[in-house]
């Protein structure tokens, strides 16, 4: 028997020959290197590499805090440090990452290549506009450093990059300060989709956190049914006396069966999670954990969707295309088959500076998809419409974009090409994303 | 406790000395590289309010001249120490090393004669003052004479079998010594290899040593599964290693 060749995959299960190298050192193995990845926790192949005998450097050992000035909040850490672990650090001492993801299990790298954004991208916008510094190896195998004042044509190209304007290696940024550890959050049940989205922009002002949820199998009158959750730090009086505890990870051991998420189950599913709460309208204090991060307290949860594995479809709708872009999106996304259980809908502040970066004024809306035979069909009929509506999707979660769709969606390609041009010629850093969206070689 | 780590820049060192600095032992740092070290310091100084790290100094497991200093250094910042923790040492493939006899010598005079070296000065130290912790990573290579790690896993038979003797002799007079025998344990130390079943993850093990030391316990397996791995292949016929590739 000859051993498997090793593989690397992305958190959709999608899986490419190739292997990563790790160490603490990340100044050695990122050298020669033509991607550098962390957690993994991309959904689509934007971590995974061009080619089986392509250079991957894993950043997870470079873990190190290199500074943390307690007056002010700068830190500055290796790229593989993650968020979990920053907020171990960070809490107890009373601050807080200014933009989190819907997961901590990422790193700094991982942070600031997809420009990451969270529940508060309405006050914050994205985890970019918060990092003072970086320190990047470029495709020379030099190492700069760079940000908004030094060679900021690669600092914002390299925000919301994908890791394929240089290796980021150390990341300077700016963490907030939180007046407890605890928040309050508030649950309203919503009854169809205007009021959901009439019900975010109610709550922008009010909360520094907004996110819905929708139930998008219930097709009619409840279309877009769904719950608003807004969140707040709570002041340290409001605050529960002790630090919330963690709650212990439990993980999906196996995958499950392909037919186990099916439209029967996955309409049970939603019908207890909004149906849930009796009342229409909770609140109350809240540890951040569960707030911020429901998913990872089952390590391997994308296992539940079996060996097809899954995608997540997200994308933005320009706040001009109104509501009625969101509700034809959520017409068309029933009618081509892609909905289920796990639907995200928020509304999103102004466009960042990173070049790529994801987020634009208006709405975003993320669904999480079983990769079925139909998946390409999908997509393609989801960015038409995005397209049509003058919107755009988030690389991180993308597998399935056409690179004609890509351009069609993405006026800023050109500059961040010639950026990316003036870094690296030959596109010596490329990934199996940058092969099918810009015809990198493989 | 006040410690000086041998290897705390990387691997497991650094989980464990995360781990110590947490819980507000105070510690010293000896390594290879300079810049390594000062980058610990500050990472493992960052992570708390009150910093763990009283100073660093270099000390290279090549160079036994410098034993003697680099410990009198550590000793003084941290006003005597009572734990001296070793996870430094070299590791090489059996095919690498076969093919390099340079290699060999290397990794067999650092494995084993230069870090019995060190722990003689460290051990000397501890002793005048009346006791303390002797923590020191060998490896379940060392249990048996296996094909995959003939010379590496012989150089850790060597340091298991001080540290045992050095438990014999010196328990009585107050020294603690831990012999660490870790499974594969995935750090940038075995980041080459295919992890096999039971890898363990660094600060898992890390959890293991500390818990191990606080108990004044003589040998650690980690992850525990290990010892009744190792149980089962120091029984096995001679008839059956030879057969057998592990």
């Amino acid at each position: 028997m000859t051993p498997a060749a090793p593989t690397l995959s992305g958190w959709g299960g999608m899986t490419r020959p190739g292997r990563e190298l790790a160490s603490e050192r990340l100044d050695s193995i990122t050298a020669g290197a033509t991607l550098t990845r962390g957690l993994g926790r991309s959904y689509g192949d934007s971590s995974l590499p061009a080619h089986a005998s392509d250079r991957v450097a894993s950043t997870v050992l470079a873990d190190r805090i290199l500074r943390f000035d307690d007056a002010t909040g700068v830190l500055r850490a290796e790229a593989g440090l993650s968020l979990a672990q920053l907020n171990r650090v960070s809490m107890p001492r009373g601050f807080f990452t200014p933009v989190t993801p819907g997961t901590e299990l990422v790193t700094l790298g991982g942070m600031v290549a997809s420009d990451v954004h969270g529940k508060n991208h309405h006050r914050q916008g994205c985890f970019g506009a918060h990092v003072r510094s970086l320190r990047v190896r470029l495709a020379d195998d030099s190492i700069v450093e760079c940000s908004p004042a030094e060679d900021s044509d690669l600092f914002y190209a390299t925000i919301g990059g994908m890791g394929l304007v240089g290796h980021i290696l150390e990341v300077e940024f700016v963490l907030h300060r939180i007046p407890s550890s605890w928040l309050i959050v508030e649950r309203e049940r919503v009854r169809d989709l205007d009021e959901l989205l009439e019900a975010l922009s109610r709550a922008a002002p009010k909360w520094p956190l907004t996110v819905g949820w929708i139930d998008c199998l219930t097709r009619g009158r409840s279309m877009g049914r769904g719950i608003l959750m807004a969140g707040r730090w709570a002041t340290a009086e409001e605050a529960e006396p002790d630090p919330p505890r963690r709650a212990r990870l439990r993980t999906l051991p196996f995958e499950l069966p392909n037919w186990l998420l099916n439209p029967l189950t996955a309409r049970m599913f939603n019908a207890a999670y909004y149906w849930r709460r009796l009342r229409r309208r909770v609140s109350g204090p809240s540890a951040p954990q569960p707030f911020f991060y429901p998913l990872d307290a089952i390590l391997h949860w994308n296992r539940g969707y079996g060996p097809r594995g899954f995608t997540q479809y997200q994308c933005v709708l320009p706040r001009a295309a109104g509501a009625a872009a969101v509700r034809e999106f959520m017409q068309r996304l029933t009618r081509v088959g892609g909905a289920s259980p796990l639907c995200v809908i928020k509304d999103c502040g102004r466009e960042g500076q990173g070049v790529l970066s994801f987020p634009l004024e208006g709405t975003s809306i993320a669904v999480d998809m079983a990769v079925s035979p139909d998946i390409q069909r999908i997509v393609d009929r989801l960015n038409e419409l995005v397209i049509a509506a003058g919107g755009r999707i988030y690389l991180t979660k993308d597998r399935f974009t056409r690179a004609e769709h890509f351009r069609a969606m993405e006026p800023r390609l050109d500059r961040f090409l010639t950026v990316r041009h003036k870094y690296d010629p030959q596109r010596r850093l490329r990934s199996a994303q940058s092969v099918r969206l810009l015809g990198d070689r493989a | 406790m006040k410690a000086i780590i041998l290897g705390g820049t990387g691997g497991i060192g650094r989980a464990i000395a995360r781990r110590l600095a947490q819980r507000g032992d105070t510690l010293f740092l000896l390594g290879r590289d300079e810049t390594e070290l000062a980058r610990s310091a500050a990472d493992l100084n960052a992570r708390q309010p009150t910093p763990s790290v009283m100073g660093h100094a270099q000390c290279d497991l090549e160079h036994p001249e410098g034993f003697a200093a680099a410990l009198d250094t550590a000793d003084a910042a941290l006003g005597g120490c009572d734990t001296v923790i070793v996870t430094a040492a070299m590791f090489a493939t059996q095919e690498a090393l076969e093919a390099d006899v340079e290699l060999t010598r290397r990794l067999t005079t650092v494995n084993y004669a230069n870090t019995i070296v060190f722990l003689e000065h460290a051990r000397k130290r501890l002793l005048a003052r009346g006791g303390g912790r002797l923590v020191v990573f060998s490896s379940v290579a060392g249990d048996r004479g296996r094909k995959p790690v003939a010379i590496y896993g012989s150089s850790k038979a060597g340091i298991s079998t001080y540290l045992e003797a050095l438990d014999h002799k010196f328990h009585g007079r107050g020294l603690s010594v831990l012999c660490v025998k870790p499974g594969f344990v995935k750090t940038g130390m075995t980041a080459s290899l295919k992890p096999p079943p039971f890898a363990g993850e660094p600060d898992r093990v890390a959890a293991d040593v500390v818990r191990a030391l606080d108990r004044r316990q003589p040998v650690l397996y980690t992850p525990g599964v290990w010892a009744l791995v190792m149980l089962v292949i120091r029984w096995l016929p001679r008839f059956v290693m030879r057969k057998i590739d592990f």
